[in-house]
């Protein structure tokens, strides 16, 4: 039957399967989507404006709000584009952790995505499963940090404490049980005939269009791009580790599930070969202007002034500006800080990948049926802290 | 990875009269370009090989009204070469009022974030398709990202009056 009439369809913001408050504007002729317009916005908090009135130690809990669902990347991003304008060294047992604890949270972020996209399409037990073992990763981060979902675990020049043998037994026992839990959610999802048939040729980005578009992170790497940040520009000591990074062929749905699914085993090698090989030493670096270990400032006058100092007016960084990025769970998470030479942030802009593919949408659903636009979103992985910052 | 110096080198060496200044600072090539010639630079930083600048990662801007600069706003353009593993930051200067040319043509990536350069600066950018505002809404007076604007906001404490909403709602 031809459609005589367009239909004008408003998805969201309110819709479960957008995962968050996106609205997008449907133009349609019967239920296949000729128009799609994404609006975002409805989640703006101003996170860059509010840093500008922070000082950059300050600025590191507001990164937390950004992905919540992996939300220590965000801290490493935020922390190494200070760092690199200060242009310090961290020790390298810090880098380590930072190491243990980013991959953790980026299992942390795939576990949400599995679950709520496998949940969007119908199977309800992929989610159980993802979460009970979720609780054990945010487990090791309480026991790291003290915090669970958003830790602020990094700080400028090292890490926030040391970790204990507590910490190090639950990052042991993670590792080893979590490659068996991998295969268990591949045989729920992998070869069932409904997860295949919706995804599979659904969204196909091709590998010219994915670098137009600036696709990142899996994504991406389904089209074929094989770009990671933590090959391309090592960063926190990555270039120590040996891992690979899953690219695809067919650049479609399927593909970035594929991609996820091999981060996961990818992510535990990582973490695997992290806490194995954890150096002794400083959690901290021992810079004159940062913030003084907690041990030292009991004990010496000279340290308490430091941290007073630190607290109260901060550190007055070069001027300059840098632009550094972090593999984050969805994508590549970066930082542009201009400073003019003050103690605050003159400015800091958050380049967030979610934000990114959100824009790339309608390319990705026109043409399609408007119940595939929920499988589009899932393979997607969008969190809405992050898109409208 | 090449360095940096090599990048501005060749990039100095094609569009000599483009560049306003060129410097390295911590690893990453930082350039300056006049605003009249940004899309022809663009095109090259795309074409030429060694470079191969095929990601654009950001666009964004910096406002300078407390310094009294003229012209006041820099636009900063991210690049990334995938194939070379390099980064570039682009920048460019504009006036408030004034247009910048849109990279849009070249990378259409730069859809969402010229249209966000335009909502918190007020920088229009010329040939972008669908220069709305993005993260505020539409009808909405000022532009959050510059200097003058308070982080407050200005109708912090007020009484919300739903007049003003209702001028503002978007007739479907």
């Amino acid at each position: 039957m031809a459609a005589e009439r367009k239909w004008k369809l408003h998805f969201g913001p309110h819709h479960p399967s957008t995962h968050g408050v996106l609205r997008i504007e449907l133009e349609l002729e019967g239920e296949k989507v000729v128009k799609a317009t994404p609006i975002i916005g409805q989640l703006h908090r101003g996170i860059e404006k509010i840093a500008e009135d922070f000082t950059f130690h300050q600025a590191i809990p507001l990164t937390d709000r950004l992905d919540y669902t992996a939300a220590s990347l965000n801290n490493l991003g935020y922390v190494l584009a200070v760092e690199k304008l200060l242009g310090i060294e961290v020790p390298k047992r810090a880098q380590y952790l930072r190491v243990i604890i980013s991959e953790l949270s980026r299992i942390m972020g795939h576990h949400l995505w599995i679950g709520s996209a496998a949940l969007d399409l119908g199977a309800m037990t992929v989610v159980f499963y993802a979460f009970a073992d979720r609780e054990i990763i945010m487990e090791c981060i309480e026991a790291a940090s003290g915090g669970r979902l958003t830790p602020t675990y990094m700080r400028i020049g090292g890490v926030a404490k040391d970790v204990d043998e507590k910490f190090i037994e639950k990052v042991k026992y993670f590792v080893d049980m979590f490659p068996e839990k991998i295969d268990g959610y591949e045989t729920l999802l992998t070869d069932n005939i409904i997860w295949r048939q919706r995804n599979e040729d659904l969204a196909v980005i091709s590998y010219d269009e994915a670098i137009n578009l600036g696709l990142t992170g899996a994504v991406g790497r389904a089209s074929g791009v094989n770009y990671d940040v933590r090959k391309a520009f090592p960063y926190s000591s990555y270039e120590d580790f040996d891992f690979e990074v899953p690219v695809g062929t067919k650049g479609d749905a399927f593909d970035r599930y594929m991609c996820r699914m091999e981060e996961f085993r990818q992510s535990t090698r990582i973490i695997k070969q992290a806490i194995e090989n954890l150096p002794d030493g400083p959690v901290m670096a021992d810079i004159p202007f940062l913030n003084p270990p907690q041990e030292k400032v009991r004990t010496d006058i000279d340290a308490l002034i430091r941290r007073f100092k630190f607290v109260l007016e901060g550190f007055h960084a070069p001027k300059g500006e840098v632009y550094q990025s972090v593999e984050g769970s969805k994508g590549e998470l970066g930082f542009y800080l201009y400073s003019d030479g003050g103690s605050k942030p003159y400015r800091c802009k958050i380049k967030s990948p979610c934000y990114i593919h959100v824009s790339a949408l309608p390319e990705m659903i026109e043409g399609y049926m408007i119940s595939d636009i929920i499988t589009a979103i899932g393979g997607l992985d969008i969190v809405l802290g992050e898109i409208d910052r | 990875m090449a360095k940096a110096k090599d990048i501005i080198k060749l990039i100095q060496k094609k569009h000599k009269k483009a560049i306003i200044e060129a410097e390295e600072f911590r690893g990453d090539p930082v350039v300056k370009v006049k605003k009249e010639k940004l899309i022809e630079v663009c095109e090259y930083l795309i074409k030429e090989k060694k470079l191969a600048y095929n990601l654009l990662v950001d666009v964004t801007a910096v406002d300078f009204l407390p310094y009294k600069r003229t012209p006041r706003f820099d636009v900063v353009y991210i690049l990334v070469s995938i194939d070379n593993e390099h980064r570039l930051i682009l920048k460019t200067e504009v006036d408030e009022g004034e247009k910048v040319p849109s990279v849009y043509h070249l990378w259409k990536s730069a859809n969402f974030p010229e249209r966000e350069t335009y909502d918190m600066f007020g920088i229009e950018f010329e040939g972008h398709p669908d220069l709305r505002r993005l993260l505020m809404w539409p009808g909405y007076e000022y532009h959050p990202l510059r200097k003058d604007f308070p982080t407050k906001g200005y109708d912090f404490d007020e009484k919300w009056d739903p007049e003003t909403i209702k001028e503002n709602v978007i007739q479907y």
